[in-house]
């Protein structure tokens, strides 16, 4: 069974972040009353007429730009045509044979750190569909069509993925990018972000096997399992001497498997083609160098800046540059401190995110401002304290105690480096221990733990600790 | 040549009702104009443009704003069925 090789291409629509719909005037605010965001555009009757929203375009081309694909001078839409309830046009408008995004590329990163580029085959424009409500209704189905019309970018990979971890490292790099770049807030559980997989099986070297489609998986988590699911269901049916239908299935997360939805051969005629009410669209060079001009530093560009620049390594640069504004934030804690790159990296990603996490904010919400934070850290720095009462002082400044400075002061924390007080106490310490004074003389030099322990327990943690260690080393050695 | 089954499963994939005496009709009528498609298809188009619109013009922007206000008791005085401000439509199955 490991001989089949997977062979996964993705399909993600990102829910582009305007006011408006992408052909009317009606709003896309996420949870309004039902059908209170449909206007007469979207609900399809007769004599309107669709208007394209330039934002959408603007949107759309920021992502070519990004993934270094080409931008269409002139694209068209064309009608897709299918009979669903949540679809009241009986079509919906997208792109065909002309899309406005033409190739490009994205590096993914793999838990291993190795990379690898995939190719993007195009990335088009097109309304979504209203919302098919299947509980609550005896025996029929609600319609909310507050999503119809609403602008989504569907982003087409090249089957180039081989594996369920790579199409999940494929969809995290979307999802990061779209974000960076201001498009789409990738909010996956209200659906911003969706993904469809199309996954086939075949042996390497042989043409690829029929493929199913994935419908629907919301969450990174699903996608990798749904895809394991699929491959594992596609070699157990050619392995039994059966043919994989090509068909569209739909994940079930609560049984760990997936479920035909519809055969798709007769109804997947969509009869394309070009919409008669929207024009060719044309997009100006003018136009493409306006949108290029405002796009921020990409993801893989603040990475390299990061490892290059500020020493970090591989992984610290990519957990940190992860989401645009916790690479901001990290940035203007070094900003504030001058340097200490790798000390802030370890702050910021150690207490400062277990603090964020445990409380389930984002970084833009964090209780404690870059600033505060360098003032932390500048105290261990400088000896004022050491790293593990730093966590104190940490803990007592997210729940609202003051700065560093303030807290350190309060609390008596101040960290104990002169030599002669420690000295004093270290004095101490050894006259209270002569057993382990004498076996650490006789050779037992793993005591000096002991010690540092004791003095620590005698300064409530505040002794220097390399300033005991040397005072220890130099005393208990007669 | 579009025998009666074919037109039967092309009405089915419009959704539009048709009786079989119909169908037998409409036969002879589809090969006609599919005759009429097939003297287009023998036209020499190589090299040029395929044509997205007869007009020469490209699409006109809208700016993103929203101007529509929710209107949806008045819309929904049309639909044959709702509740809640949801439209109420027969169960679509979606599984098999």
């Amino acid at each position: 069974m490991s001989d089949w090789e997977p062979v996964i291409g993705l399909e993600i629509h990102a829910q582009l972040l305007t006011k408006s719909k992408i052909f009317s005037a009606a709003s896309t605010r996420f949870g309004a009353e039902p059908n209170t965001n449909a206007c007469l555009v979207d609900l399809g009757y007769p004599g309107v007429l669709p208007v394209l929203n330039r934002e959408a375009v603007r949107l759309a081309v920021r992502f070519g730009l990004a993934i270094g694909a080409e931008i269409a001078p002139r694209s068209v839409f064309a009608r897709k045509n299918y009979f669903y309830p949540d679809l009241p046009k009986g079509y919906q408008i997208s792109q065909y044979e002309r899309p406005v995004v033409k190739g490009g590329k994205l590096t993914i990163r793999l838990d291993d750190e190795t990379e690898k580029t995939v190719n993007l085959t195009r990335a088009h424009l097109e309304e979504d569909a209203g919302k098919s409500l299947h509980e609550n209704f005896p025996d029929a189905t609600g319609i909310d069509l507050n999503r119809a019309g609403v602008p989504l970018l569907e982003i087409v990979s090249e089957p180039e993925l081989r594996s369920a971890a790579e199409a999940v490292a494929y969809m995290k790099a979307i999802h990061t990018l779209v974000r960076y770049i201001g498009i789409c807030d990738g909010n996956m559980q209200e659906g911003s972000l969706r993904c469809d997989a199309n996954v086939s099986i075949h042996k390497p070297g042989e043409p690829f096997g029929t493929r199913a489609e994935l419908k629907n998986l919301n969450s990174f988590r699903f996608v990798e399992q749904a895809i394991e699911y699929e491959i594992e269901r596609q070699a157990e049916v050619l392995e039994s001497g059966g043919t994989v239908v090509q068909e569209t299935r739909l994940y079930d997360p609560d049984h760990h498997e997936t479920h035909s939805m519809r055969a798709k051969e007769e109804a997947n005629d969509y009869r394309y083609f070009p919409d008669p009410d929207l024009l060719p669209l044309e997009i100006a060079p003018d136009f493409v160098e306006e949108v290029r001009a405002t796009l921020p530093e990409l993801p893989d560009a603040k990475r390299e800046r990061f490892q290059s620049g500020y020493g970090l390594s591989a992984y610290d640069a990519a957990v940190l540059t992860a989401e645009r504004e916790l690479a901001d934030y990290y940035e203007a804690v070094v900003a504030a401190l001058g340097g200490e790159a790798k000390l802030a990296a370890n702050w910021v990603m150690g207490e400062l995110a277990a603090a964020l996490n445990r409380e389930g904010l984002v970084i833009t919400a964090s209780r404690l401002e870059a600033r505060a934070l360098a003032g932390l850290i500048r105290r261990i720095v400088d000896g004022t304290i050491s790293g593990k009462i730093a966590k104190d002082v940490f803990e007592a400044m997210w729940q609202g105690e003051g700065d560093a400075d303030e807290v350190i002061g309060k609390r008596g924390l101040k960290q104990i480096s002169d030599p002669d007080a420690l000295a004093k106490i270290v004095d101490e310490v050894i006259a209270a221990n002569p057993a382990q004074l004498e076996q650490y003389r006789a050779g037992k030099e793993k005591l000096l733990g002991y010690f540092v322990g004791q003095v620590m327990k005698a300064t409530k943690g505040k002794a220097n600790p390399a300033e005991v260690n040397r005072l220890l080393k130099q005393k208990l050695g007669g | 040549m579009f025998d009666a089954a074919e037109v039967k499963r092309l009405a089915h994939l419009a959704r539009i009702a048709v009786d079989d005496t119909t169908a037998a009709n409409l036969g002879g009528e589809l090969d006609t104009i599919m005759k009429m498609v097939d003297e287009l298809k023998a036209a020499e188009v190589e090299g040029v443009e395929p044509m997205a619109h007869p007009l020469a013009l490209s699409q006109r922007l809208r700016a993103d704003a929203v101007t529509e206000a929710p209107e949806r008791d008045l819309y929904q005085q049309n639909a044959p069925d709702t509740v809640a401000g949801v439209y109420r439509v027969p169960r679509v199955i979606d599984r098999s």
